[in-house]
């Protein structure tokens, strides 16, 4: 487990991170969400040992890391970069022997993951004569081909095409399956609502929310319920406790905060007509989010 | 939840600096522009030494002041006479080194006349007399002038050279790390003073190849056109050129590693370079200008920067003592350890500030 504990760093006055503490665990994906300048980029770079805390540890499985411990860490750095006249293949081997991996170990990966990512055809290009999508996907390839033990990546998806973006939610699940760590952090909160197991919300350098997301949701799950039925749901409105927020014919959209009175508009509703769907409402993540942040 | 299962881990820093090391050198191996240059160069060599053999095949007569035409008569074939009015104006045109020597009447001497030169004997010129007259130096102290001049100049043409060429194209390999940002994955792997040795090892491995290829060609070269004579004289002074340049160049190179760390685009190389580059150029100048100033080649000779040209120039005049060019090796190596050790400081602290360039006393105390 990869333990964040109290952070902080400022630059000059301005305090960027401020007692940030999260955990992730092994074999889940940690989505890892706030906003421009919340403190995400600076949060992995500490993670990485790319920047110093003013204060703060990060430590895996109990033991603080230090100069070399984080030499099984794969790493996507939010401002991309690979060298761009070298060729492919031959960078992500460089990359993976840095790591410490033999020639031969790193040459396999690097093929491997070439394939899988659909850039097999590409590894005796420049870097710098790929199209955007690909680079990005060359990126992804340098994070992971040292077959790293842990996974802390910075806007993954961003720049992807659907297509691709289902290919590195695959690579990246797999590796979660595997038993690896992974944090990611994204802008597009409908791919870590899916991608996710765990959530941390950062905003302006503090930890808003940090958790399973399953609970989280639950947490800010709202007393809304939703109603479709082969019949006219009219009636709805003359129920007692029951406040419609939406109607239309066989659609409604009601709040009851006693769950006796939502028990009760169920069985009048099925007693009226068939049910086509009864569901109490979840927010979605952006709605947390919002609500989290403020 | 058991991670995957690790491979074996190769990661000494003497295996991670030869793998930069290596990757600096084939890169440059494979850039059209190194390779063009340095055929450039190898070329321009192979003509210099085409160029003095057939000027040497064909030497010109010196050109002699005389006051009185019939001392010269029985080798005025061989020499261009410069005919002058008093021994005064002949001592002039001397000094001026408009004429290689003088040869004036003396009734002092058996043979009735001498010669004067300004620094040094002027051996061709005895040895056309069937005997030799009394010989009067008018600045015996200063250094032999055109000979110490190429010798320093060529001294101070390939350290200048390979300092100027190798030493921004390093600087250069550390920015185009941190303005593709490939330098954060690069640190996540490494630690900084393993980066910074690789480069630094890979870039001056790959300059003292240039320079033994060069000097290899200057060799065959010679030998081939027969002026293999030169060699022989040049040979200790050579060796001393070699140990020195070895040395000052790592110094060099750190420099300009630890120069280029502090901007983030290679536009802004100069703004952080120029005073390495400075510190390259005034030595050269130095040296060339004033190789027949035997005190200022001394002291330049233990001064860091210009000890690789001036020291070995001191041992081909012979006005250095042996123990010498060991006390100037040594100050030049301190001086590298400790300007490496500067070097690494600067790269750690400016290596992840992108953006403005970095001001030379945050590269200097910040973390």
């Amino acid at each position: 487990m990869l333990e964040i504990r109290n952070l902080d760093k400022r630059y000059g006055t301005r305090q960027v991170l401020d007692d940030v503490s999260f955990d992730v665990h092994p074999g889940r994906m940690t989505g890892f969400v706030g906003g421009n300048g919340a403190g995400k980029t600076t949060t992995m770079r500490i993670i990485l040992g790319v920047l110093t805390p003013d204060g703060g540890t990060v430590s895996l499985d109990g033991a603080p890391l230090q100069d070399g411990g984080r030499r099984r860490f794969g790493y996507m750095p939010e401002e991309r970069g690979l060298y761009p006249k070298m060729k492919l293949q031959e960078q992500l081997v460089y990359l993976a022997r840095l790591h410490g991996l033999g020639s031969e170990h790193a040459t396999r990966n690097a093929r491997e993951l070439l394939e899988r990512l659909g850039l097999a055809e590409r590894g005796d290009e420049p870097i710098e004569k790929l199209s955007l999508g690909n680079q990005q996907r060359a990126q992804i390839a340098a994070a992971l081909v040292h077959e790293p033990e842990v996974l802390v990546l910075d806007e993954p998806f961003s720049g992807l095409d659907p297509m691709a973006v289902e290919v590195v939610v695959g690579v990246l699940a797999d590796r979660a399956a595997a038993g690896v760590p992974v944090l990611f952090s994204s802008h597009q909160l409908d791919i870590v609502e899916r991608l996710c197991d765990d959530l941390v919300i950062i905003a302006d350098g503090r930890i808003r929310v940090a958790g399973p997301r399953a609970a989280l949701r639950e947490q800010h799950a709202t007393l809304r319920y939703e109603l479709l039925t082969a019949a006219d749901t009219a009636w709805l409105r003359d129920e007692p406790g029951v406040d419609v927020v939406e109607f239309d014919g066989d659609y409604a959209l009601f709040d009851a905060a006693d769950p006796d009175v939502v028990q009760r508009v169920l069985r009048e509703a099925t007693a009226r007509g068939a049910v086509l769907s009864f569901a109490r409402q979840h927010p979605s993540l952006a709605q947390i989010f919002k609500e989290v942040v403020q | 939840m058991t991670a995957p299962t690790a491979p074996v881990l190769q990661t000494g820093s003497p295996r991670l600096i030869a793998l930069v090391a290596q990757r600096e050198i084939t890169t440059r191996l494979r850039s059209k522009s190194f390779l063009i240059s340095t055929g450039i160069l190898l070329l321009l060599v192979l003509g210099g030494i085409i160029f003095g053999s057939v000027t040497a095949a064909t030497p010109e007569n010196p050109r002699i002041a005389v006051t009185d035409a019939s001392v010269v008569a029985e080798i005025g074939e061989f020499i261009d006479e410069v005919p002058v009015g008093s021994l005064a104006e002949a001592e002039e045109l001397v000094r001026d080194g408009d004429v290689a020597a003088a040869i004036v009447p003396d009734d002092s001497n058996d043979l009735g006349v001498r010669i004067i030169a300004n620094t040094s004997e002027p051996r061709g010129l005895i040895l056309l007399l069937s005997q030799s007259p009394p010989v009067e130096l008018l600045d015996p102290d200063a250094v032999p002038g055109g000979l110490a001049y190429l010798v320093a100049f060529a001294f101070g043409i390939v350290f200048f050279s390979v300092g100027m060429t190798f030493g921004p194209t390093i600087a250069q390999s550390v920015v185009e790390e941190k303005s593709t940002r490939v330098i954060e994955i690069l640190l996540a792997a490494v630690p900084t003073r393993v980066l910074f040795t690789g480069k630094v090892l890979g870039t001056s491995l790959l300059a003292f190849s240039q320079i033994a290829l060069i000097a290899a060609m200057a060799i065959v070269g010679l030998t081939v056109t027969g002026q293999d004579a030169l060699l022989v004289g040049l040979g200790g002074p050579v060796l001393w050129f070699v140990a020195f340049f070895v040395v000052g160049f790592v110094m060099l190179a750190a420099l300009f590693a630890a120069t280029g760390a502090m901007v983030s685009r290679q536009e802004d190389i100069g703004s952080t370079t120029t005073p390495v580059m400075m510190l390259v150029m005034i030595p050269y100048f130095l040296v060339i200008f004033f190789n027949d100033k035997l005190l200022v080649v001394s002291v330049m000779s233990y001064v860091p920067f210009s000890a690789p040209v001036a020291m070995p120039l001191r041992l081909f005049l012979g006005s250095a003592e042996w123990w010498e060019p060991l006390v100037a090796l040594a100050i030049l190596a301190a001086t590298t350890v400790a300007l490496i050790a500067l070097g690494v400081r600067i790269y750690e602290n400016s290596l992840l500030r992108l953006g403005a360039r970095v001001s030379w006393r945050e590269a200097l105390t910040s973390r």
